[in-house]
């Protein structure tokens, strides 16, 4: 079964001016990204010390990790905001598995199914109950926010065996998060771009009556499509849970959001059926970036939310525009 | 009247609300008390008030995620503008609702200017109103305001809360609007089909921007009531209140997808959720094990909702 990608193929236009309609926000977002570490690292050399890329890139490969998995769900046409929660969940429990003496990989395959499961629940409710996903999602937020804190009475999990930290370890001199974060993004974009499966995602957030009308089982796909979300939180999980020597049993504030919005600034469309997980990965470095430059050029770290909303209106805003010119560029 | 009638979502609401109350006043004593219903009251207006104008917003079919963020800018901007800029206090709360108002009108604009997403234009906003709230505030908190001002948040009028009195004239104003005038109907075509409203001639741009910017003046309103009851102002204040705010509209039988929702939806809802909040916590359970009895709650409202509404249309 052949689905088309969303954005319109149009087979008169060079190979080149394809290639920029097709990913024209993952390029505007790597500009944006050489044109910050241009302009910062003149202003301040220090910058591009290795230890700041290392903070930069391999701190905040967890965002990058959990965003793919957001993309995939909101290509399809729905949200998830219980993830930061999810993954506050996750994190205990591969904390506690850790200390209980049980093998190491246990605690790190752990996150991977219990993420699995809980958001077989969610995709069950969404596919199958008919509840939009935003409700179930913050009903869901409520029940593992809530449950966490009951459970743990708050306490932080310490005296983690050093070999369970894998976010502190190198394979080939680069931090594993790196790795994960490439080898995830590239195998997601592949796999969504090029497997029947993939293209099904895609036709199901762009229509979902014509995909039903093709013959894809929208219900099966939502639930799968929610599984492997939180599969991916798993491995996102690990990333956060074994980068510092205590698990805190509390969920960072807002994190559902950062994910939420890496996906969106990546160009992913909130309505469905367009965007790619390279977009995402690039915008979690962009705002990792953004927050380590504030500090390089002596703005104060607490203008650092502002200045991210002023990018999502004006990347958005510049995807809308572009968007227009091109509709119209075709004739419509 | 149709069973189909009787079994309306308000209906099927009502009755958990009614269940609750009796529930939780057996588990409690000092439940079912006046001073302590007065009491909730009191803690319940400034979601209130967001989620009663959140009901139209969510009803056109759009969403307002920045409510929160507006609360803690018109907050943190309250205090400057009193206490750095030396305004007299009541010209600071006039003007701590007009940004709150402009901030939501700035919402509806780009939402209906510039055909932004409604998530993604208040996903944006909830970080930019915050960030400037953060940004302003440098994490100083700003204290000692005149004891006259503490009457709005702390003081009583004829024996109930004053920001009771300002909660429930909101609430029937906004279901006479909703429910019975023009704008009210306008409303729900807009979530019903949007472009069949306009064909129509509605006025469906100024009906949005009309709807974001109140809801702006209501998350600032929450936000002058916030600060009168803790007695200071900090810049995180209102974080996550737009997700109970949700909550309590899609509990209430408001959907998603617009078009369909009422007031009295909302407004038992409202207290559906904080009945249990007190009621449980009373009664001994942590507010932990509550807010995960709320989610439940929610999920399943909802599919109850949905399996009796599609089993009626059938």
């Amino acid at each position: 079964m052949i689905v088309e990608a969303a954005p319109a193929f149009r087979p008169h236009r060079s190979a080149l001016a394809r290639f920029v309609s097709l990913y024209g926000q993952e390029i505007v977002i790597a500009c944006a990204i050489v044109v910050l570490f241009a302009v910062v690292s003149a202003i301040n050399p220090r910058f591009l010390g290795a230890n700041n890329l290392n903070t930069i890139v391999s701190g905040n490969a967890y965002i990058a990790v959990a965003a793919i998995g957001m993309s995939m769900i909101i290509i399809t046409g729905h949200i998830d905001v219980s993830v930061g929660a999810l993954i506050g969940v996750l994190a205990t429990v591969a904390g506690n598995i850790a200390i209980s003496g049980a093998p190491i990989w246990v605690a790190w395959v752990a996150p991977i199914f219990v993420g699995m499961a809980v958001n077989f629940v969610v995709g069950i409710l969404v596919a199958y109950g008919r509840i939009p996903s935003i409700v179930v999602t913050l009903g869901m937020l409520s029940i593992l926010r809530g449950g966490l804190v009951s459970v743990t009475g708050g306490a932080w999990i310490s005296g983690l065996p050093p070999e369970f930290l894998l976010a502190q370890q190198r394979i080939l001199g680069v931090p594993v998060p790196v790795w994960f974060m490439i080898i995830l993004t590239i195998g997601a974009f592949t796999w969504m771009s090029t497997s029947a499966f993939g293209r099904s995602l895609y036709a199901i957030g762009g229509n979902a009556e014509a995909a039903r009308a093709a013959g894809i089982p929208i219900e099966r796909r939502t639930v799968q499509v929610f599984m492997i979300h939180g599969a991916f939180v798993g491995l996102a999980t690990i990333l956060f849970a074994t980068q510092l020597q205590i698990i805190q049993s509390t969920i960072p504030p807002n994190l559902e959001l950062t994910i939420i919005t890496a996906a969106v600034i990546g160009g992913v469309s909130i309505l469905g059926g367009t965007g790619t997980v390279i977009g995402s990965t690039l915008a979690a470095i962009l705002f990792s970036a953004i927050g380590s430059a504030l500090i390089f050029i002596n703005v104060s770290a607490y203008w650092l939310r502002a200045v991210i909303g002023a990018l999502i209106l004006i990347t958005v805003l510049a995807d809308m525009l572009r968007r227009n010119r091109e509709t119209r560029g075709a004739g419509r | 009247m149709t069973w189909g009638k009787l079994l309306r979502h308000e209906t099927i609401l009502a009755i958990l609300v009614v269940i609750a109350l009796i529930v939780l006043s057996a588990q409690s004593d000092r439940f079912f008390t006046l001073d302590n219903l007065l009491n909730q009251g009191r803690l319940m207006t400034e979601v209130g008030l967001i989620a009663i104008v959140m009901t139209f917003v969510i009803v056109t079919g759009g969403i307002d995620l920045s409510v929160g963020s507006i609360l803690g800018m018109s907050a943190i901007l309250l205090g400057v503008f009193w206490q750095n800029f030396g305004l007299p206090l009541e010209l600071a709360i006039l003007l701590a609702l007009g940004v709150g108002t402009f901030a939501g009108f700035l919402n509806g604009l780009t939402i209906t200017r510039f055909k932004f997403p409604p998530l993604i234009a208040t996903l944006g906003t909830l970080a930019l109103y915050r960030g400037i709230a953060e940004g302003v505030s440098q994490a100083r908190s700003v204290r000692g305001y005149p004891e006259w001002f503490y009457v709005l948040g702390q003081g009583q009028l004829l024996g109930v809360p004053t920001q009771l009195w300002l909660l429930v004239t909101v609430a029937i104003i906004a279901a006479i609007v909703l429910g019975t005038t023009t704008w009210g109907r306008a409303t729900y075509a807009i979530g019903s089909n949007e472009t069949a409203a306009r064909f129509s001639g509605l006025r469906v741009d100024w009906v949005k921007i009309a709807i974001y910017s109140a809801s702006g003046f209501a998350a600032a309103l929450a936000a002058v009531i916030f600060v009168s009851r803790v007695s200071t102002t900090r810049s995180d204040m209102g974080t996550g209140i737009e997700l109970d705010a949700i909550t309590a509209v899609v509990l209430g039988g408001t959907s998603i997808f617009g078009g369909r929702g009422t007031i009295v939806g909302t407004v038992l809802g409202l207290i559906l959720i904080q009945a249990l909040k007190n009621g449980l916590s009373l009664a001994g359970v942590k507010s932990d094990g509550t807010i995960v009895l709320i989610g439940a709650v929610l999920i399943l409202t909802i599919l109850v909702s949905n399996l009796i509404h599609r089993g009626g249309t059938r």
